[in-house]
């Protein structure tokens, strides 16, 4: 009555294809929209067009009377004017905190800000209402520059705050003890002629996650508890959240994420909509729902990256860095997000890298604008730092005369020098930088592809070779809690599991974590198997659901394998100690004389055994079981990790760039990355080449852009370029493993790893490509037009300028160039 | 209110519907068939992607009075008698999907592009779904996945086939 299939040890390892595909291939789906229970009205938000107003008055007349109307509100009329939304992440303690509104009331401080929130019977006859709405705005000076917005004088988005400063945030090795100071290293290297002073500034664009499903909320508040299905990664944060803003009691609310559909840090909010339909479910007592447009969601949900970065790299002239100084400004946008002003500072432990850089100070000042707030986007904080030193790491090299990957082996930790206490304090427990660039190198032929650019480079040809470099590690696995105390963030980094031995031998795993595409119920489902010597198919695993999994912190940060997997283990291991005990007293024999083996307690010695799956039986019936348990192999753990997790790698890219027309090609991309030991190298490679994907984007074809009034003019799909398959190679992905020494299964995070890797492998081919023309920089996204312009710049030719510069001329609403206004093909 | 008269998945309907009504509004919300999704407003995710009369469309730019007499096929018709069709298959040995939401579309999308060639190279499988984003995957095991069900497809082709995992409800 227990097995269905013989059970197998080596699940980890094993290129299992995935146990959610059989559901999503079919259409048997669940996701936020999907789901509408009997009665459901639908919210449509009126939101502001324009960046920075005061609302002077409000009409809702004529929506009101339009057909199927159930309602038309602003804050006041719904009583939660007072209501702010939360930042969890007070970077400082005196950090300037606007608070965020429901619905703007009196200013609006970004296009697309809600004001009036349409209820009617179906969402096309709320948005017929909302085009009703009259609202008449008092336009602002919008804010949007960064260094002009700290300037003397400059118009502020939030006037009460006194400043558009939210904070400034500083690490100093020399003050904290874990360097020396980077004064004296920049002072010191002033004064030495074998040393080198190089400053650089770069620039990282804003982006878009853009999740494929837009952003859902469903509210139920009918039965006890006010149920919520939300396109979130973070239902539990949601749960606690939506108490913490509207006072409903934790208890009286069940959150569920169902089938989410992608994420990457743009579903980690508390969102004004989710708090409108738990408020508006409430008031009307009918279950409610809001489904974001395309367009809404470009607009209005969340933004990532957007730094201007201040580098300075002191270095003797053999090559040997001496110091690094990061000043950022970080743009959040109008409000802050749940965690938006820690982003940029989780880039302070990454910015030395792989390297041994004995003093490094990094200076962060985030600061408000009339844009999209901003927040975590997949690798949050640590591609920018990636990316800042990976650039300056090559300009160096270009100052010194040197290989760009020999620069790199003389600054790195080699292999024996782990584990390794960097300049920010961070322990990087194992890794062997070595070993991945050389397969990396091998295999991409990069003595060879040197020979190829040099032969193009004498020859002059029309389209020229750059070869780029990324070696990269990164922090991952959010975290040990003491760590995250200690940066006043506002949770732990602990997550919760439990398994329940069914009687009929299956199991059942509950985790905190809340997957959305990355593959859980697969890898975990590996996992258990091996633990617990069951069939991988016997397992089932149980996530986003506050009634099902009621503990847990979700999934962002690279964190749901290394903390929520060792959770997972951590409850396995509790289970066979029970099991070991029921077996013991089943078998008379001593707890010590039992053996656990494949799922397999037997005495020592003997061929007397019970299955795991036997004793979960003779747990549930009760019948005969030792006087000092409970009659249950249940379990649950909560795993709080010791430290971070360090993936890294080395990233390669071959650019081609036709001079003539600036056309950038990716012609090769080769990466080795070390994860360490890897549950299912099917999902590793998918989660790899999908993080390349999202990176090469950044550096080849996405940026949000603003024109001189704050509007964001490429806000549709039209013209937010995400790449399609005709705009990618096949990449050529391998791993390699050093196992991590600080959890029990020695793993790493890959959610992030190809994006955090990828950006800087593309933009230093693109200038090495460029390089010997006289081009030093190239602004992200590098476009043929941007290539172009710097190619001609470098020329000593002149340029129109281009206030906007969209890379698909033409194509959609405010993309338009003023060098060829119609769009013309040319 | 006009009529429609449709073949959605073998079954027949008939049914008044607003004349702006979308296809893909009539598939999630008058019949329920909600494994056919909405990625954007624009016409270039193809998340929506169904057949029509056997050709792929994009089902947020046809009207369902324009479906009137039509022969709709949807991702939940593909499978038949319990068997997935060699691209579904495809799809999950090759891991050509992450978080499954331009799944629906993108598999429709592939079916339609095997029709019309059915030994597609890369460059020709990149090319003809285009206009189907997926921002999870690369792209690259869907690529895979495309040429792997042209393999499957071939007359007479054994290729060897692992089936998904059974869940619960499952087929």
């Amino acid at each position: 009555m227990t097995t269905t299939a013989e059970p197998t040890t080596t699940e980890l390892g094993k290129a299992r294809t995935r146990k959610e595909d059989a559901r999503l291939i079919t259409g048997r789906t669940r996701f936020t929209d999907s789901i509408t229970p009997h009665g459901t009205l639908h919210l449509h938000v009126v939101r502001s067009p324009i960046a920075h107003a005061t609302i002077t008055s409000v009409d809702k007349s004529a929506a009101e009377a339009s057909p199927g109307v159930i309602g038309v509100f602003t804050a006041a009329d719904l009583g939660v004017e007072a209501v702010g939304l939360p930042c969890a992440w007070p970077i400082t303690p005196d950090m300037k905190a606007p608070q965020r509104p429901l619905l703007a009331s009196s200013t609006v401080h970004f296009a697309g800000e809600g004001v009036v929130v349409v209820v009617a019977r179906t969402a096309a006859e709320a948005r017929d209402a909302g085009d009703l709405v009259e609202i008449d705005y008092d336009a602002l000076e919008p804010v949007l520059d960064m260094e002009a917005a700290l300037a003397e004088g400059a118009t502020l988005v939030h006037p009460d705050l006194g400043t558009n400063e939210n904070a400034t945030w500083v690490f100093d090795s020399g003050a904290a003890g874990t360097g020396a100071s980077v004064d004296e290293a920049i002072a010191a290297a002033e004064a030495d002629p074998d040393s080198i002073v190089l400053r650089r500034r770069f620039r990282q664009q804003r982006l878009i996650p853009a999740f494929m499903e837009p952003r859902s909320c469903v509210v139920d508040p009918t039965g006890e508890q006010i149920t919520v299905w939300a396109a979130t990664q973070v239902p539990h944060i949601l749960r606690t959240m939506t108490t913490v803003t509207l006072g409903v009691p934790e208890s009286k609310l069940r959150v569920i994420a169902p089938d989410v559909g992608g994420g990457f840090g743009g579903k980690i909010g508390v969102l004004p909509e989710e708090m409108l339909c738990v408020a508006i479910a409430q008031r009307l007592g009918k279950p409610v729902k809001w489904t974001e447009t395309r367009s809404e969601s470009l607009l209005a949900a969340h933004h990532g990256r957007d730094q201007i970065q201040d580098l300075t790299i002191t270095a003797k002239k053999d090559g040997t860095v001496t110091g690094l100084d990061v000043h950022l400004l970080a743009d959040m946008g109008a409000y802050l997000g749940l965690v938006g002003p820690g982003v940029p500072i989780l880039g302070a432990f990454m910015f030395n890298a792989i390297y041994k850089i004995p003093a490094l100070k990094f200076t962060c000042t985030n600061v408000f604008t009339t844009k999209t707030l901003t927040d975590a986007y997949r690798g949050a904080g640590r591609p920018e730092a990636t990316f800042g030193i990976e650039r300056i790491m090559d300009e160096l090299a270009v100052e010194l005369g040197r290989d760009p990957m020999d620069l790199r082996k003389q600054n790195w930790i080699t292999h024996e020098e782990f584990p390794f206490t960097t300049v920010v304090g961070l322990t990087y427990d194992s890794g062997n930088y070595e070993q991945a660039t050389d397969q990396a190198m091998a295999t991409f032929d990069y003595a060879g592809l040197r020979r190829e650019q040099e032969e193009r480079r004498a020859r002059g040809d029309k389209v020229q070779l750059g070869i780029g470099i990324s070696t990269f590690t990164e922090m991952c696995g959010l975290a040990p809690s003491r760590v995250l105390g200690s940066l006043a963030y506002g949770a732990g980094g602990w997550e919760a599991a439990s398994i329940r031995m069914l009687a009929t031998g299956k199991v059942e795993v509950i985790t905190g974590a809340s997957a959305h595409g990355q593959g859980h119920e697969t890898a975990f489902s590996q996992i258990v198997a091996d633990q617990l010597g069951v069939p991988f198919e016997d397992v089932e695993i149980l996530h986003g659901d506050t009634q099902i999994s009621p503990k847990g912190l979700d999934t962002y940060g690279s964190r749901s394998l290394v903390v929520g997997g060792i959770a997972i283990v951590k409850a396995a291991e509790k289970v066979v100690a029970k099991a070991k005990k029921l077996a013991a007293h089943l078998l008379e024999a001593s707890e010590d004389d039992i053996e656990f083996n494949a799922g397999q307690f037997t005495v020592r010695g003997t061929d007397k055994g019970k299955a795991i799956q036997e004793l979960a039986f003779a747990a549930f019936m009760a019948h005969d079981y030792p006087e000092d348990m409970e009659p249950s192999l249940d379990s649950d753990a909560v795993y709080d990790p010791e430290n971070f997790s360090f993936p890294h790698g080395t990233h390669l890219a071959a650019m081609e760039i036709d001079t003539e027309t600036g056309k950038v090609s990716l012609r090769r991309y080769v990466c080795v990355d070390d994860i360490g030991n890897v549950v299912n190298p099917l999902i590793v490679e998918g989660q790899v080449h999908g993080g390349l994907a999202q990176g090469i984007a950044q550096a080849l074809f996405e940026e949000a852009n603003y024109d001189d009034q704050g509007t964001l003019v490429n806000g549709t799909f039209v013209d937010y370029t995400l790449p399609s398959a005709a705009d990618l190679p096949s990449f050529e992905s391998s791993t390699v493993s050093t196992p991590a020494t600080s959890n029990p299964l020695g793993v790493k995070g890959v959610g992030e790893a190809g994006t955090i890797a990828s950006t800087p492998a593309i933009v230093n081919g693109v200038i090495d490509a460029l390089r010997h023309l006289g081009v030093t920089n190239v602004e992200m996204p590098t476009t043929s037009q941007r290539v172009w312009r710097a190619i001609q710049e470098a020329k000593g030719n002149s340029t129109q300028e281009t206030p906007i510069d969209t890379h698909s001329p033409g194509a959609g609403l405010g993309s338009i160039d003023p060098n060829n206004p119609q769009g013309e093909v040319q | 209110m006009a009529q429609v008269r449709v073949t959605v998945d073998g079954v027949n309907y008939a049914d008044d519907v607003e004349p702006r009504m979308l296809l893909v509004q009539y598939l999630r919300e008058r019949l329920g068939k909600t494994g056919t999704v909405v990625g954007c407003d624009t016409s270039n995710c193809g998340a929506c992607t169904v057949h029509l009369n056997g050709q792929s469309v994009k089902s947020c730019s046809v009207l369902a009075v324009q479906a009137d007499g039509a022969e709709v096929l949807t991702i939940e018709g593909l499978a038949r008698d319990g068997e997935l069709h060699p691209v579904q298959k495809a799809f999950n040995e090759c891991h050509g999907l992450q978080c499954g939401y331009c799944t629906p579309g993108m598999i429709m999308a592939a079916v339609d592009l095997l029709g019309d060639n059915p030994d597609p190279d890369e460059t020709e499988v990149r090319e003809g779904i285009e206009g189907n984003l997926c921002r999870c995957t690369g792209y690259q095991n869907i690529v895979r996945s495309v040429q792997r069900a042209a393999q499957m497809m071939k007359p007479g082709a054994s290729v060897p086939t692992e089936s998904p995992a059974p869940v619960a409800g499952g087929n």
